[in-house]
Formats: structure tokens, sequence, C-alpha cells
């Protein structure tokens, strides 16, 4: 929040029945320094309606998610959903080790399609070498976020 | 037949008492006409069935003849779903059979053809993974409740079949587990994804026909044999436009649906590119090779091409059906004719029929143009362009730099935009640069007032001579010049035409398909989850669908297709979700100038606005540069300014005082109910904006909802 004066100045313009425009000015408006009182609607975390994000509540990944852009959908897309299930649901200490086998496969697909999958190996060596970092299944969230950071 | 059965034991009973009421009414009239003769002028105030011998005659007749002719109809419809079913037999008996657990499913199937109707939602289910519970809440909503007693066998014997019994051939022609890729097999099961069993290309060509005029497609698949050299007759997904929409719908799909097989068919010559930069970024560029390699500098530096996906991304046709784990393949040049919902099958302009399971149109539109251009003969259009895809980018670009005058006409989204990068251009090239249109101001019908003169102002310092107010009567072709006669008497001469007058849907394919179309909007009309039919949906610029908060609409902003894209796709693999994200949209006026929107925003609405003084951080460049993403409705940042007054004064600010940028909220009001938002140069305030819209509540001060967007802080 700044020092410098939050006054907004507000125009209401409404057209009448001969499609004239009325402009009202409201001069020195109002002061937008005191919070706001109008109210919005509560979330329903679990409306059927809304977009979620990479996870469903039921804990199920989203893989429709826009954050995963086409990793999903590309020609290695099974490779992938493969490899991050693994992942996701991997209960071991150091989470997704028992998923190197599915990353070997991803990262074998990506390689043919290096248009793609621009720079890859690195980043998939990367991500291997950093799973081999103690990391428990509580840091699941962030882990995830990495991990896909790492792709 | 069950529900025959079921029909007449109803009408039986109605039959019996109408006889009775007959009887009764008939020995009520005999015994009346014995009296009746002398007490002739009886009342004829009431109605009742006594009212007289002849009336109860005829009372009589009706229902007798109801009553004949429901038995009749009752006899005839019986007659002729046992004649359907044994046609239905002896066509299946007809066909090759390859195994021995297809027979469980036979007698199932000997359910009531009644209920046959949905076949092709039936044959949808398929696109499941492998074990496909009856429980599917993937399927379609359309399923009827036969399947679970065939599914079991069925399951075992091709592991990956989930198909609907009901629909017969679909049983018929699973591959057996070891693919056979013998010709003859040539039917089709919804190939499904499921890795194992996969039959090969050969094989593949024919997915399930769910309905019984597919034996000439059999007939045809089954005499060629090098079926993996041929284009796919069937496939599961198909979509009809190469555009946003249908590349949205092609990555839901493949997301959600395992190893799925998606067909785009699309009249370009390419595959699915973004519209957005060919009016905006590609004019900015600096790389001459531009045109070749539609290439462009986002606003945070990063390159990239309009292309949604590099070849690569794409499998090709014919190998789509042998793809073990499915892909996207894209037809181009190619123009669907013809489409035959009951069939489920389309025509292309080659006379090629491919069949499919689901079906998304998208075929977007085309520019619309102006009478008095089209009256005006050959030389006059071939000096014009109608401005909407890559071929258009590039034939403009290169007449723009070989010309001296050019005008555009419509001052829109489009309009505009081209006017600001031709704009641009004209100082490197001495190129004048004329806007003209029917409103008041650039995007009058669009902004307010106020903010549409201030638009407008912003244009004309990008170099372009505007003619506001202006209706063209007639244009002529002297000397390889254009005349443009105004009807208020102006004449402006220049050499090329650019008509940005609006978009027509195309709905070519609405009367083959006996799809509806909206009078209102045009488009094809949809419900909510953008179905028009139960395996036919609509996204995009044709779709004409119900918003469920803000009314029937069809909307064509590129956000708009990424979003109902995205849906169908969703929807096409079982979501059943309606469209309840609203989507967005932009404009840039160049890199000090641009807006964000979401929901209705028409300028016939009454407006508030609430504005407050911008500083040099709220541009769009610096937007997207604190947000470090490139394409605006990805970062949704929000950039347009208002600034309406410098220091409190009296009158009104219609103009901005010169370099003082704003910003603020526009809220538009239908009912007192905020149904459209302007973000004028606020960002990564698009969520709030939204919410305000989807709460869809009656606020009485909007002065406090504009604080929610914190406007004052950076």
């Amino acid at each position: 929040m700044t020092n410098k004066t939050q006054r907004c100045y507000i125009l209401k313009l409404v057209k009448t029945e001969d499609k004239q425009q009325i402009l009202t000015f409201i001069n020195g408006g109002t002061d937008h320094a005191t919070p706001s009182s109008a109210e919005l609607i509560e979330e329903d975390p679990n409306d059927p309606y809304e977009e979620r994000g990479l996870i469903f509540p039921s804990g199920e990944i989203n893989w429709n998610c826009p954050c995963l852009g086409g990793m999903a959908s590309g020609p290695c897309g099974t490779e992938f959903k493969d490899a991050f299930s693994c992942f996701h649901y991997s209960k071991e200490e150091v989470k997704g080790s028992e998923c190197l086998e599915q990353f070997r496969a991803m990262q074998e697909c990506m390689q043919r399609y290096p248009e793609l999958y621009p720079q890859e190996d690195e980043k998939v060596q990367e991500y291997e070498r950093s799973s081999e970092t103690k990391q428990t299944s509580q840091d699941s969230a962030s882990a995830e976020t990495s991990f896909l950071q790492s792709l | 037949m069950l529900k025959c059965r079921t029909v007449w034991k109803k009408l039986a009973p109605l039959a019996r008492a109408s006889s009775t009421l007959c009887r009764q009414n008939v020995r009520r009239a005999g015994l009346n006409n014995g009296k009746m003769p002398s007490c002739v002028p009886a009342g004829h105030m009431s109605t009742g069935p006594a009212g007289g011998g002849r009336e109860n005659q005829m009372y009589f007749l009706l229902v007798g003849v109801t009553c004949v002719g429901g038995g009749v109809y009752a006899y005839r419809t019986i007659k002729g779903d046992h004649q359907r079913y044994q046609d239905r037999i002896d066509e299946i008996s007809s066909r090759p059979h390859k195994q021995a657990t297809e027979e469980p499913a036979i007698p199932i199937q000997s359910e009531p053809p009644a209920v046959a109707e949905p076949e092709p939602q039936a044959a949808l289910s398929p696109e499941e993974p492998s074990p496909p519970a009856p429980d599917v809440e993937i399927l379609a909503p359309i399923e009827t409740t036969e399947p679970p007693p065939a599914d079991e066998p069925m399951v075992e014997a091709s592991a990956e079949e989930a198909a609907e019994p009901s629909a017969a051939p679909v049983v018929e022609e699973e591959p057996s587990p070891p693919s056979e890729p013998s010709p003859a097999e040539l039917t089709e099961p919804p190939p499904a994804p499921v890795a194992e069993s996969e039959p090969t290309a050969a094989a593949e060509s024919l997915a399930a026909e769910p309905t019984e005029p597919q034996p000439e497609v059999v007939a045809e698949s089954g005499d060629s044999l090098p079926a993996s050299l041929q284009f796919p007759s069937h496939t599961p997904y198909l979509l009809i436009g190469g555009g946003t929409a249908s590349f949205a719908a092609a990555r839901s799909i493949r997301a959600r649906d395992p190893g799925a097989k998606v067909l785009i068919v699309t009249d370009e010559p390419v595959p699915p590119y973004m519209r957005p930069p060919l009016s905006k970024e590609l004019w900015f560029s600096d790389d001459p090779s531009v045109t070749e390699t539609l290439r462009f500098k986002q606003w945070n530096g990063k390159e990239r091409s309009i292309y949604f996906q590099p070849p690569s991304f794409y499998i090709s046709a014919e190998e789509l059906d042998g793809a073990e784990n499915g892909g996207v393949a894209v037809l181009t040049s190619k123009t669907v004719v013809h489409m035959d919902v009951r069939g489920n099958k389309i025509k292309l302009d080659d006379n090629t029929e491919i069949s499919y399971d689901k079906c998304l149109i998208a075929t977007g539109g085309v520019p619309r143009s102006l009478q008095v251009i089209e009256r005006a003969g050959e030389e006059v259009m071939k000096r014009t362009t109608l401005f909407r895809k890559v071929e258009d980018f590039k034939s403009l670009d290169k007449v723009s730099r070989n010309i001296k005058s050019i005008t555009i006409i419509g001052g829109g989204f489009l309009g505009s935009e081209l006017a600001c990068a031709l704009g641009r251009r004209s100082t490197e090239c001495d190129l004048e640069v004329i806007q003209m249109f029917p409103e008041k101001g650039n995007m009058g019908k669009v902004l307010p007032e106020y903010l549409s003169n201030w638009t407008t102002e912003k244009v004309k310092k990008e170099g372009v001579k505007v003619i506001s107010e202006a209706l063209v009567k007639s244009v002529v072709c002297k000397d390889e010049k254009l005349e443009i006669q105004l009807k208020d008497g102006r004449l402006v001469k220049t050499d090329h035409i650019v008509a940005a007058v609006g978009l027509e849907p195309n709905v070519d394919l609405a009367k083959s398909a006996g799809l509806e179309v909206d009078s209102d909007f045009g488009g094809f009309r949809v419900n909510a989850e953008l179905q028009a039919r139960s395996n036919i949906w609509v996204a995009g610029d044709a779709a004409c669908f119900y918003d469920i908060r803000l009314g029937r609409r069809r909307v064509e902003h590129h956000d708009h297709a990424v979003v109902s894209g995205r849906l169908a796709g969703e929807n096409m693999t079982g979501a059943n979700k309606p469209y309840w994200h609203q989507s967005m949209f932009w404009s840039d006026l160049g890199p000090d100038v641009g807006y964000e929107a979401i929901g209705i925003v028409d300028s016939s609405l009454p407006t508030v606005g609430v504005f407050a003084k911008a500083t040099s951080k709220d541009t769009p460049k610096a937007a997207t540069e604190k947000s470090g993403t490139g394409i605006r409705s990805e970062s949704e940042t929000e950039d347009t300014a208002v600034s309406p007054v410098a220091s409190p004064t009296p009158a009104p600010p219609a103009v901005l005082q010169k370099d003082e940028y704003g910003k603020g909220v526009i809220f538009y009001l239908r009912d007192k109910v905020v149904v459209g938002i302007i973000l004028w140069n606020v960002f990564n305030r698009m969520p709030v904006a939204r919410k305000i819209i989807k709460d869809g509540e009656q606020h009485v001060d909007l002065n406090e909802v504009a604080k929610l967007f914190n406007i004052h802080d950076d």
C-alpha cells in the first residue's frame, strides 16, 4: 500500500430512450483506502463446474490442467502420464524412487521429438538427481511443482 | 418389443373403458330415441353425452374408429419390430464372424430395436481404458443399461472393448486379442486405446459403425487389403475445422482419454495456429522473413510460432489407426461437404467418407463482405482483402509494401488493430492508412463513448487517418485506384481496401446434418454443454451456446475458442460440464495501451467506470514483464488506460490529458447486475472480475466492488 492518495473518480454512463448518452461524473469520487464492503459469494471447493488445478479435490491428477501444457496430450503423453502417476502416488521415502523405469521410458520418448521437448535430457537428469536427495511425501505438493518445473 | 407390450397393456384398459362407455351410450341413446320425438327442443344448454341420438352415434363412431386405429397401429408396430429384428439378425449372420464370445452378446441385442436409435451414442462409449466398468461415468449420457451383462465376456475376450452390445455391428467386429490383421476383419472396434491387442493398421480402418447403413463402407474396406496406406475411414474422434477451438479440444481429449485417436479435418493447408498475432505481433516483428517463419516476439522477449505445435506433434492420418498410443492427425486442404448425422459420417470434397463416434464442429466463420464491394465488380474485389487467415496476412503484408494508400473499413477489434499495425508501418514506408466506420469512434460498439473517444485519439496518434460516422455508398475502380463514395458525400481515394466488418459463422453443414441454426446470433445452436446432438458438439466462433450466467450468446474471441474447445473436448470424453469458466478477451493498440475484458461488453448497456491516475508501470509491456508470460490471455494482465481527470474540475473529462494515463474498472450492467467488466491498465485482476460476474449479484455500490480490484496497488 502506498502513501499516495487513493481517490477514485466515478463516471456513470447511461443511454436514454432516444440513444442519448448521459455521462454523470462524480468528482472527488471516493477514497479507496478503506477496505471494500462488497460481498463475494464464498467459493465451494467441491463445485463440479469449476476449473481445477493440477490435482482434483479427490487427489487424482487433472491431466487437462493448462499448467501441464501439452505434456499429457503429445506423442509422449502416455509415457508422461505413466511416469507422473507413478510419482504422484509414490509412497516411498524418496518420492518416485521406484519410478525410474517410467521416467527412462518417458525420456526415451522425448528424445525422439527434440522439437517438442527441447533440452529434455538435461531436465530429466536434473530431476533424477534431485529425487535422490531426501524428500518426504509431506513435501509432495511442492515436489510435484518442482518436478513440473524441471520438465 | 417390450415397449409395445407395455403400450398395448396401457391401451387395453382404455379401450375397454371406452367401449363400455360406447355401449352404455348406445343403450341410452336407444332408449331416448324412443321417447325423444316429442321433446325436440330440449335444452341445448349442456353438452352432456345424452344430448341426442345422432350425437351419441357420432361419439360411438369416433371412439370406435380410434380403438380400431389404435389396434391396427399396435399390430403393425409389433409386426414391424419383428421384421426389423429379423432383418438385423440376417444381416449380422451374413457378416464375417470372428469369435464365439460374440454369441452371448447377440441375444442381448434382441432387446428392443425400439431402443436402438441411440446407437450412435452407444457406440461412442468406447474410449475408455481397459476395465470399462459398466458404471461408467465417462460414457456418454445416452447410454442404455444393457451393457453390463454383455460387457464381461467381451472385456475378457478382447481386452479393449467397452462397446455397447446394443450396437450390434460393433460387437461383431471386435478384433481378437492377438491382433489378426486380416482384411476380413474390417470391423471396427471403436479402436479403444488399450495397448495389448492393438490391431495393425490394416485392420484398423473401420471402427464401429453403429447403424446398419454401414455395410457399404464395410464392403469397401473389405476389398482394400493394404489399408495401412489408406486414409482412415473411421475415427473415434472427428474434429471438423482446424482452428483454435479444434486444437484445444484435441488437447483436452488426448489428456483425458488415454491413447485417443483424434482426426482434425481443415480446409486450410496448414495445421492449427493462433489468430491474434496475425493482426498484432506479427506486424511488429523486425524479422523481414516473418511471413515465412510466422514467428513473433512476445512482450517478454521470448519468441514463438503462431502454430500451436510444430509438425512433429501430429501423426499422419494414415498412421492414426495403427498408433498404439493414439495421436492427433490433421487432414489439410479438405472441406467437409456433407454430414450424415444418422449414419455418423461425413463426406469430404474429394468424396471420401469418414465415419466417427464423436464429432466436434469447429468451423469458425468467414469474414463478412460488404455488399457495395461485391456489387462493384472484379477490379474492386481484387483490390480488397477480407482478413482472417494466414494467407490473408501474407498477402496483405506484401500488398502493403507496394502501395501508397490503404483503407480499412470497420472500427471494431480487427479493424482497429490492423489500422494501428499498418499505421506503425506507415512511418517506415510512406503508406497512407485510413480507417473508416459508421460509429463515432473506434470500438464504438464496445467501449463507453468517453473511452471510445480516447481510443480514437490513440489510433490517430499511431498514424491513422480516422474517418468516423462514415457509411460507404459505392466503390469504383478508376485508373488502378479505388474511389470510395460515402453517403455524406465525401470521397476517399485509395489503392487497397481491407474489410473488417464482422464474421459470418460457417454453418454450411447445418442443412445436411439437420442441425439447428440460431436466428438471433447465427451459428449452430447448442446447449449449455455445447452439445448439438448426443454425439455432436460445437465450439468456438460457430457455436451459439447457452451461458448459464449471461444467457444465450455467441462469442468470437480467442480465449473463448480455447475455453469452449477445451470444454467440448472434456464433454466428448464424458465430463458433462456446462460452460462456466468465463472467457476473457483483450485488445492491444500498441505497447502503451491495451485492455482486458470479460463478459458482455456492449456499449449500449449502462456503464459505471471507476478510475484513478495511472503510473508508468501500468502498461501492457510492464504487465507481461512482471508476470513473465507472453500471450495476454495466459498472464491475464490487464492494461487499459482511462484516466479522466488530472485535477478535480466540475467538467466531465471526456478527453484525456496528453501523456496522462489512467487506470480503472468499467462495469457493464444489465438489470443492475454486472454482466461485463473492462480492466483498463490494471494488472492481474481478471480472476476478481471473473468472480464478480460468476456471482451475478446485484451490488448496491459499485465503487465498493471496484475496491476489490485494489487498483491503487501496484
